[in-house]
Parts: C-alpha cells; sequence; structure tokens
C-alpha cells in the first residue's frame, strides 16, 4: 500500500516536471518562430546604407538614419531627466522617509504607477507638456512623457537595491561617527550602484520600446530630419517600423523586418549589460 | 573615577522595558564582560552608550549615562561621541571596499586629507589588531577577501583607528572558529593597556579568560557586577549561580 502511493507521488511528480517543461518549450517555440520569420524577412535589408538613409516613399532607398537620431537623442534627455528624479526619489524614500501611512500609501501609488499603460502617460503628456506647457510634439516633451513612464521603475530599483544593503554596513558607519549623509554617499549608495544601474538600463530598454505614447503626444511618423535642439519634431525606430507596417507594399515590411532587427538588437545589448553588471556587482556586495 | 558609567539607565522598546534601573562603572583600562541569556538586555545597555539605540524607533531613555563624567546624552554631539567609544559587532561587517580603504573610512569621514597621515594611521591601526603581518602585502584586495576572523580583525582596527578612548564589543567572537577567537581574545587582552573595554559574550569561559568585572544581567536588571574571579568562583546572587555553573541560560 505505501509502496504504491510512493510510486503515484512519484508519478505525479515526472508528470509535472515533462508539463512544465513542454509549455517552456512553447513559449521558446513562438519565440523561435517570430525571430526565424524577421531575421529571414529582414536580414537582407541590413546594410551601411539601410542605417545612413533618410526614410523615404521608394521603400528601397529608406533607412532608419532619422529614427536613430531621434531615438538616441530622445533617449538622451529622457535620462536626463528621470535618472537624478528616480534616484534621489528612491534614495529618500527607502533612506530617509519615515515608515508610515502616508509612505506606504506612497510606495503602492508608486508601483502601481509602474503598471499603468503607457497610452496614459501619452495623453498626461500631451495634455500636460505639448498643450499646457505649450511644448508642441517636440523632442523634450517626448522626453518628459518617456521620463514620467520609466521614473517608477528607476524609484521602485533604487529602493531595491538600497534596500538590499545589508543594516549591519549602515550600523558599522554610523558607529565610526559617520553622519546619515556620510554613510548614505559613501557606503550605502556605493553599494547598491550595481541594482540601481540594472534599473535604469531595464528602464531604458524599456523606454527604446515605447510607441504609443508618443503617437499620443504627436510624434510624426515622417520625419525627413534628424532633430537638431530640443525644441525639434523627432521620430523614434518604432515608430518608423509601425509606420512600414501600415504601408500596402511588401518592400515596406521587409524594411520593417530590418528595423525590427536593429531595434532587438540594441534591447538585447541593454539588457546582457543590465545582466553583467547585476552579476558582478551582486558579487561584490555578497554576505 | 570610572571611565563609562550608568546612573539608574532604564529603556523601553516601545512599552516593553529592557533595562530596568542599571547603575553600573567602567573603570578605565580595564576589560569588562556582560553576560546573561539572550533577551536580558546586555547588548542594549551597550548600544546606550555609542548611542545606536538612537537608530530604533520608538526607544526611550531615562537615567544618566556619562563618559568621563559628561553626559552621552545631553552633554555632547552624537557623532563626537560615537569617535570616542568605538564598537565592533556580533558579525564582522566589513564595508565591501578594500581593505586599506576600510580602515581609512573614520580617518577620511572625519576629515582627514593628508595621505601619509591616513597610510601611517591604517599601518598603525592594523598591527594593533594584530592583522599587519597577514595582510600588509595586500592591502588594496577587497575586505570581503578576507577569512571571517580575518574580518573581525580588520573591523576591530577599522575602530582603533579613529583613536577612541573605549571600544564596545558586541559578541565579536561568536561568528568565528575558535582559532579566530583565541586570537580575537588575545587582541582584548592586549588592547586594554590602551583602552577601556566592554565586551558582551554568550561565551562564560571566554568572559572568565579575558575580563577584569564581569556583570551579569537577568530580564533588563543586573543581576551581579563584580570581579569576574568572583562572579565565577563565589557568586553572591543565586541566579548568578545557576548561569554560570549552566543550569540555566
Amino acid at each position: 500500500m505505501k509502496k504504491r502511493s510512493l510510486t503515484g507521488a512519484r508519478l505525479t511528480d515526472v508528470l509535472f516536471k515533462y508539463i512544465a517543461l513542454s509549455f517552456t518549450i512553447l513559449a521558446l517555440a513562438v519565440l523561435v518562430i517570430l525571430l526565424v520569420d524577421i531575421f529571414s524577412k529582414g536580414l537582407g535589408r541590413i546594410h551601411w546604407d539601410f542605417f545612413r538613409n533618410l526614410p523615404s516613399r521608394h521603400a528601397e532607398r529608406s533607412g532608419i538614419m532619422t529614427a536613430l537620431a531621434g531615438m538616441l537623442s530622445l533617449l538622451f534627455f529622457t535620462i536626463l531627466f528621470a535618472l537624478p528624479v528616480g534616484i534621489m526619489a528612491g534614495v529618500y524614500l527607502q533612506e530617509y522617509g519615515k515608515r508610515n501611512r502616508f509612505a506606504k500609501f506612497i510606495e503602492i501609488n508608486i508601483a502601481n504607477l509602474a503598471g499603468v499603460p503607457s497610452v496614459i502617460y501619452g495623453i498626461l503628456g500631451l495634455t500636460f507638456f505639448v498643450r499646457i506647457l505649450k511644448l508642441g510634439n517636440s523632442l523634450i516633451a517626448g522626453a518628459f512623457t518617456l521620463s514620467l513612464l520609466i521614473l517608477p521603475i528607476i524609484i521602485v530599483a533604487t529602493r531595491e537595491a538600497i534596500r538590499a544593503v545589508p543594516d549591519s554596513l549602515r550600523e558599522a558607519s554610523y558607529g565610526m561617527g559617520a553622519t546619515k549623509w556620510q554613510t548614505t554617499s559613501k557606503i550605502v549608495f556605493p553599494s547598491a550602484l550595481g541594482g540601481i544601474l540594472t534599473g535604469i538600463i531595464l528602464a531604458i530598454s524599456r523606454a527604446i520600446g515605447e510607441t504609443a505614447p508618443l503617437l499620443v503626444i504627436g510624434a510624426l511618423v515622417y520625419v525627413p530630419f534628424i532633430p537638431e535642439g530640443p525644441g525639434d519634431q523627432f521620430t523614434t525606430l518604432p515608430i518608423q517600423i509601425f509606420n512600414w507596417t501600415s504601408r500596402p507594399q511588401a518592400a515596406f515590411i521587409v524594411n520593417a523586418a530590418a528595423g525590427i532587427i536593429v531595434l532587438l538588437l540594441i534591447t538585447f545589448l541593454l539588457n546582457s549589460i543590465a545582466i553583467y553588471i547585476r552579476n558582478k556587482w551582486y558579487k561584490k556586495i555578497k554576505y | 573615577m570610572f571611565k563609562l558609567e550608568t546612573i539608574h539607565a532604564n529603556l523601553w522598546y516601545g512599552n516593553k522595558q529592557a533595562l530596568k534601573d542599571i547603575s553600573i562603572g567602567m573603570e578605565p583600562n580595564t576589560v569588562t564582560a556582560f553576560i546573561g541569556p539572550s533577551g536580558c538586555g546586555k547588548s542594549t545597555l551597550l548600544r546606550c552608550f555609542n548611542r545606536m539605540n538612537d537608530l530604533i524607533e520608538n526607544t526611550s531613555i531615562e537615567g544618566k549615562f556619562l563618559l568621563d563624567k559628561e553626559d552621552i546624552y545631553t552633554g555632547m554631539d552624537v557623532y563626537e561621541l560615537r569617535k570616542k567609544i568605538g564598537m565592533v559587532f556580533q558579525k564582522p561587517n566589513p564595508f565591501p571596499k578594500s581593505i586599506f580603504d576600510n580602515v581609512a573610512y573614520g580617518l577620511r569621514i572625519l576629515g582627514e586629507k593628508n595621505r601619509t597621515v591616513i597610510k601611517d594611521k591604517v599601518e598603525h591601526s592594523l598591527k594593533n589588531a594584530a592583522l599587519w603581518e597577514e595582510v600588509n602585502d595586500s592591502l588594496t584586495k577587497s575586505a570581503l577577501s578576507l577569512s571571517g576572523g580575518q574580518q573581525q580583525r580588520l573591523c576591530i582596527a577599522r575602530t582603533l583607528a579613529i583613536e577612541p578612548t573605549v571600544v564596545l564589543m558586541d559578541e565579536p567572537a561568536s561568528a568565528l572558529d575558535p582559532i579566530s577567537t583565541a586570537k580575537i581574545e588575545d587582541l582584548v587582552y592586549e588592547l586594554k593597556k590602551k583602552f577601556t573595554i566592554v565586551i558582551v559574550t554568550h561565551n562564560m569561559q571566554q568572559a572568565a579568560r579575558i575580563s577584569d568585572k564581569t556583570a551579569f544581567f537577568y530580564l533588563g536588571e543586573l543581576v551581579e557586577f563584580d570581579k569576574t574571579e568572583k562572579i565565577f568562583t563565589n557568586p553572591q546572587n543565586e541566579r548568578t549561580q545557576n548561569y554560570v555553573t549552566g543550569r540555566f541560560g
């Protein structure tokens, strides 16, 4: 009797293992099919000219120069705004803020903000930055909007990283007569930097993929020039891809696939950097 | 004349009274051991002397705490106090920095910029902590690459670097192996020539070996405080007797 129930338990064990495995394979298969499809369509389109050309109504002469330039400038300004605010807010909430109801309330709201659909941020950006602040559909309005979008991610990552710093290090520092600022700036922040950087890079790679909020604030789908200042109009790679996929000609679909490959590679690169930093840093402060 | 002293000290964590009317004095250049079962208040009292309890919310304190007859809570700045009263913690807690930077940390936060001075003091402190011989050729290595016992001596060196007059030790050897423990004990014996040491320990043999005086705490009260020899051979209180002979605790 005992033996039979044991075999039953073992069977469930094995069965569960294979069920889990098959779902993993299913998820991976979808990804592989997607990649194969995109690479087979777009890889041939990727050469030097594709990066150098302006968008054009002739598919084969079209390139992603303005989209890439727009995306990079957009990211530059987004990071410029979101980084200091996000890190400061995270440090304050975790290291300085009191643990009371109000803090909990803020905490929950920030976590919720991270889950708000990006279109909503677009609408906020349209109302506030584009209309009220009269920034128009400019690079700076886009950067502000994306900053709002990634702020919660940066704040949460900063808090998590700071929380991971053992209290024993803070005590050691205070015990030697260090002030709160000395402890935070010389011990806590450097120890948490790896986690913070990881969060920032993940936030950036999220920002790179965003299309919806930028379309809402009125980023153009066709921009035949490179933005020269924060007040200029712009387009980004995902918007360019979106534009190409909505064209009827098959040649533009090929362009879109090539654009997707570029976007994927950038995201992949950023995520790899994030993982590398995280592994390296956590080894350093592990206790 | 006491170096460190409390007079009628009471402490509450919220509603829970952790220290009950404690009066005790430590003479200069002695080692005083605090013993007692877990939760008896010995670590809490230790942390009153350098005001580490300030970091815990909802703590209220009554009574006097004196360092060289000056009031620790009202007579001096907390940062100044902690430079005079160093602390070594239960678990070795070196900063994730190099060995050198760990010891130099206190000097740097004090505002010392002169590299030669820092270098000399780092060397001096590492020698005082009996660690110099083992690390003098690897000062730029991460402190976390050291063994547990070495890390703890590094933490001691780090504390000594800011030249305190009192060193508080909160079970400094409880996370270490016997050989490392012996090294720490030898070190404590050496250090008492220059510093006043208060050590919390769960290890009764350790208290007997290294301390001049021993205080036995139970449920937040100071039950007995006397010469170590007397506490261990001829205690006046029955609870002390039961504890040191291992009948409870």
